[in-house]
């Protein structure tokens, strides 16, 4: 089947897509965007997750078919949906994006966060980790811990033991919320 | 203050020493950034599993369902006739007659020969246009199987009409071995038990068990095979040791090494479960056969069957003490479960038993420590690596000493602590610092979480911060507190006499008019951050602040494992050695060119800091880049730690280990005794490192290694039925923690320098995963009760349903 569906802000096509394929599959294999991960194919690891049409998604667990017609942000969009977002609040332009739909953009506040916390050993999580907690950011701009523990208790990390992520989100809130969290009202607690 | 000079220095006024004065930026000491992590967190990280080549096939292997079976007949023919399909193989397709492999015993098919003798084992491979048509083809392949008898236990494998697994050994230990169906035996005798247990006040006893753990590395194994034109083969793989992977593969594909070029690709955790080969000879043979490139990639339903585990095992100890709390004797005999294949099991015996006694001194102790060959799955290399099992032991039998003699469990562990010149069971001196009671000391002193954080201001318990969580099992009612110690001792780098090295390759250059290191070595990067602390090794020896981290390959030297905490002691000692040497070619340069300008060039001691050859009183004498000119100094250098001794296999003695490490934790749980539900509330750890050399590298590898103890304790087995089949091999049935799981653990580091290692290091990434499992049980223990003599402990253990 041939599969039509926004991918990281454009537009992109699958041709020749088996019906059993995953979305993972296709944005990895067929799209040549490799950033989610798949590390279990049963929605328990958390690695492979997107956004469809804004709500996170186990993109294995999301036939591909499912995304017809739909938006999705991949780890690979992060930066320009987190520019995206600023730019919206101040009128600004949309962020552009590169053939694949891979980012021109600098690093978003969350991925910049993973770095400097020391977030990303050896970074397979890391993917996942970034979509969801970007999205915890989006809609609570200064979460507590027991908000960023609920809102990655879905993605599994086996190295970190979590403490440098807790960190990392914790840093990315603190330095301020006017790039990431556009769409919802955080009045008075951007930095 | 002077440098201090080794015999072994090169000529002239070079510090061989710590360059401890060191002004480049970036340098060891920092916690500087990984140089992989933009590209981790933008997704374009190209890990094993991300590589795509034109013209690509997808090979999937078809795996035994039999945990013990003869092949009776192979019926391929529906398979290759399946559209899409490009090679089907089997045991009979293989190109030599080398058809095993093997990490210390070459005793694992490649491809089921006639027998299988576990669960999964790799029967048949496809090679498809499609992943799901080499699944769907797989499928197709009709096998005929007649089950044999099946080994699961000690006494299965040792009765006297066992099924011997492997009947045709010629490895080092076979030998040696009271059956053959026991890997290897390690028994250490020093003093004598029976003599001294007669001092013991009181004598305490215990039968301990350890279920099978798994490494759960997030990126399933996977690689990338390309057909070279050569006849040779490139490949692209996720590994912990290139050159120990390519000693395996190129025999069984007939090709010399040469001709087998090995790439590094992004590796997704390993933690032991990468040191056995997978499917990197699967994929060079379906590469070969097909003339293609050949990608596979395994699901984490086949993962758990692709990687060799952590052994489960059964331990037996006797301890004594006197009243005044000194231990008089120990005697122990642990039985590890090897599996169908040797795996690294002879070297996890050396561990088991060499470190059997912990952080104690014991001078009186009977020590034996076995592996077994049955048909469960291979058990191999996990972090901590035999020193868990007998840590979960000896901790759980100093808690009942303690008890026993009515001390308070730290003070006990104090009054028997090692230090700096204490004797291990082996015979070994201890020769560096060794600061256990100091650990016990630190973590004790810090301050306990508060109680009850679950009350808010409003009445309503917070469900959050109980057992159970938002599964909402209790609001506090019947959830007690409980608090457990444990301190364990693990060896850094490889034993028992093996030639333990690492390489490394360092360029020196002036590109764009800056000094520039180029450092080559072939490291498995597998997350812990050994590139970033190299290219500080490199900064710090050679004054530069631009260092290149080649991409690791085989076509530099070996660089030996990533395991056992040694790649920072070792391929870090590497890269000092071969800066060492650049550094001496500079300043030979240097003096050729500059000598007569300046006294000090020829008789002070020089330094390269900050792109400048300096004097010891910080006299800059020349640029580097000038001294450089146009030259290129490119140096390949092997380097070694000090040998050690294999142990005896009657008495156990010799100077087996090259380090020891050592780490302390406190775990405070909550148990809702009710319901059996544990909630971990923090496990604070205290950790002699020897010298940090990337601090929040090193916070890293204890967070992450006290969480895998974590999930020992409380959560994670492989459950192996009766008739040696897998039941839970998916992240559904085999829980691992997730961060609700995971308390806050606060860290504290010491560092005293051990003055045989490079700067004074100690490598780290396993001591604490040792101590974590046994703290967090003790503390389950003092909040129950309960004896809590197997791990992981499961509710129905605690409420005895």
């Amino acid at each position: 089947m041939r599969l039509t569906f926004r991918v990281n802000g454009r537009q992109q096509q699958a041709d020749d897509v088996w019906e059993g394929e995953s979305l993972l599959y296709v944005l990895r294999e067929r799209l040549g965007l490799p950033g989610s991960k798949n590390a279990c194919e049963q929605g328990e690891c958390g690695s492979c997750t997107v956004r469809l049409d804004g709500l996170l998604v186990c993109s294995c667990l999301v036939a591909a078919g499912q995304a017809q017609g739909r938006d999705v942000v991949t780890v690979e969009g992060l930066a320009s949906q987190a520019k995206k977002r600023a730019d919206g609040r101040s009128g600004g332009a949309d962020g552009r994006t590169g053939k694949a739909g891979t980012d021109l953009q600098p690093l978003s506040p969350i991925q910049q966060a993973f770095i400097d916390a020391g977030a990303v050993q050896c970074g397979f999580c890391t993917p996942g980790m970034l979509v969801a907690a970007d999205e915890l950011l989006e809609r609570n701009a200064s979460p507590t811990d027991a908000d960023i523990r609920e809102a990655l208790s879905g993605n599994l990390c086996r190295c970190t033991g979590y403490q440098t992520i807790l960190a990392a989100v914790r840093l990315a809130a603190a330095r301020g919320t006017a790039d990431t969290a556009g769409t919802a009202d955080t009045a008075g607690t951007g930095g | 203050m002077g440098t201090q000079m080794r015999g072994t220095a090169a000529p002239g006024r070079t510090p061989t020493s710590l360059s401890r004065r060191s002004r480049t930026k970036g340098g060891i000491g920092e916690s500087t950034l990984r140089p992989d992590g933009t590209l981790k967190v933008i997704g374009e990280f190209a890990y094993s599993s991300d590589l795509w080549h034109e013209d690509m096939l997808w090979g999937f292997t078809l795996r035994s369902p039999h945990p013990h079976a003869r092949i009776t007949s192979i019926d391929i023919s529906k398979a290759l006739a399946q559209a899409g399909v490009h090679a089907v193989l089997t045991h009979d397709d293989l190109p030599t007659a080398h058809t095993q492999y093997g990490l210390e015993y070459t005793d694992t098919p490649v491809l089921a020969d006639g027998v299988v003798r576990h669960h999964g084992e790799p029967v048949a491979l496809v090679a498809a246009d499609h992943p799901e048509t080499a699944r769907r083809a797989a499928a197709k392949i009709k096998v005929d199987y007649e089950p044999l008898p099946v080994v699961h236990d000690e006494a299965s494998a040792l009765a006297d009409d066992a099924p011997i697994l492997h009947p045709n050994r010629d490895d080092h230990h076979a030998g040696h071995v009271p059956h053959p169906n026991i890997v290897h035996r390690q028994p250490i005798i020093r003093g004598n038990a029976a003599e001294a247990a007669k001092r013991a006040d009181v004598i305490v006893t215990g039968e301990y068990e350890v279920g099978m753990q798994d490494q759960a590395f997030l990126g399933p194994e996977s690689g990338l095979a390309v057909p070279a034109e050569d006849g040779g083969i490139d490949l692209y793989i996720a590994t912990q040791w290139l050159h120990s992977d390519l000693r395996q593969i190129a025999p069984v594909l007939g090709l010399p090494e040469e001709k087998v070029r090995m790439t590094l690709s992004g590796v997704g955790g390993a933690f032991g479960g990468r040191e056995d080969l997978s499917m990197q000879i699967h994929a060079c043979l379906l590469a070969l056969r097909t003339g293609k490139p050949v990608k596979i990639v395994y699901n984490r339903f086949e993962s758990f069957f692709g990687h060799v585990h952590r052994h489960p095992a059964k331990l037996w100890y006797e301890h004594g003490a006197t009243k005044d709390g000194k231990i008089t004797h120990m005697k122990c005999r642990i039985v590890l479960d090897g599996g169908a294949y040797a795996s690294s099991s002879p070297a996890v015996v050396g561990n088991a038993s060499s470190l059997s006694v912990g952080p104690y001194v014991v001078d009186d102790v009977e020590i034996e420590a076995l592996a077994l060959y049955t048909n469960n799955p291979p058990c191999g290399a996990m972090r901590g690596f035999g020193a868990v099992q007998a840590c979960f032991a000896y901790e759980s039998q100093m808690d009942k000493l303690a008890e026993k003699l009515g001390m308070d469990p730290v003070e006990f562990r104090q009054k028997n602590a090692m230090s700096q010149g204490a004797i291990m069971p082996t015979g070994q001196i201890v020769d560096s610092p060794a600061p256990v009671a100091e650990l016990l000391r630190l973590i004790k002193a810090m301050p306990l979480p508060p109680e009850k954080q679950w009350e808010t201001a409003r009445g309503a318990a917070d469900v959050r911060a109980l057992p159970g969580g938002l599964s909402n099992t209790t609001h506090g009612e019947g959830v007690v507190r409980g608090v457990g110690y444990a301190v364990g001792i693990k060896n850094v780098g490889f034993s028992e006499g093996f030639d333990d090295y690492s390489t490394a390759r360092v360029q020196l250059q002036v590109i764009g008019g800056e000094p520039v290191a180029t450092v080559h070595t072939a490291m498995a990067e597998v997350g812990q951050g050994g590139i970033t602390v190299n290219a500080q090794i490199a900064r710090t020896e050679l004054g530069v602040t631009q260092v290149v981290i080649h991409p690791a390959d085989t076509q530099v030297g070996s660089a030996g494992s990533t395991s056992a905490s040694r790649q920072t002691y070792m391929t870090g000692g590497a890269v000092k050695n071969a800066c060492e040497a650049i550094r001496e070619k500079v300043l030979e340069t240097g003096r050729r060119k500059f000598g007569t300008y300046h006294p000090a060039w020829a008789t002070a001691e020089l330094l390269l800091e900050d792109g400048k050859v300096v004097t010891d009183s910080d006299e800059p004498l020349a640029d580097l880049v000038d001294v450089l000119g146009d030259e290129v100094i490119d140096i390949e250098l092997q380097w070694r730690h000090r040998p050690t001794e294999a142990f005896d296999p009657v008495t156990g003695q010799g100077f087996g280990h090259v380090q020891y490490s050592f780490a302390a934790h406190r775990a405070v749980v909550e148990v809702d005794t009710e319901l059996g539900l544990v909630k971990v509330i923090e496990l604070a750890c205290a950790q002699d490192v020897g010298k940090a050399l990337n601090p929040l590298s090193v916070k890293g590898q204890i967070h992450g290694a006290t969480v895998q103890g974590l999930g020992l304790a409380v959560m994670e087995e492989i459950i192996v039925a009766k008739d040696a089949k897998v039941c839970n091999p998916s992240f559904t049935d085999y829980l691992i923690p997730t961060i609700l799981d995971t308390p806050a653990i606060p860290v504290e580091v010491l560092e005293l320098a051990d003055e045989h290692a490079p700067y004074g290091l100690r490598g780290i990434g396993e001591a604490p995963t040792l101590s974590s499992t046994p703290a967090v049980v003790a503390a389950i223990r003092a909040a129950t009760g309960l004896p809590l003599v197997r791990v992981p402990v499961r509710p129905e253990h605690i409420t005895g349903t």
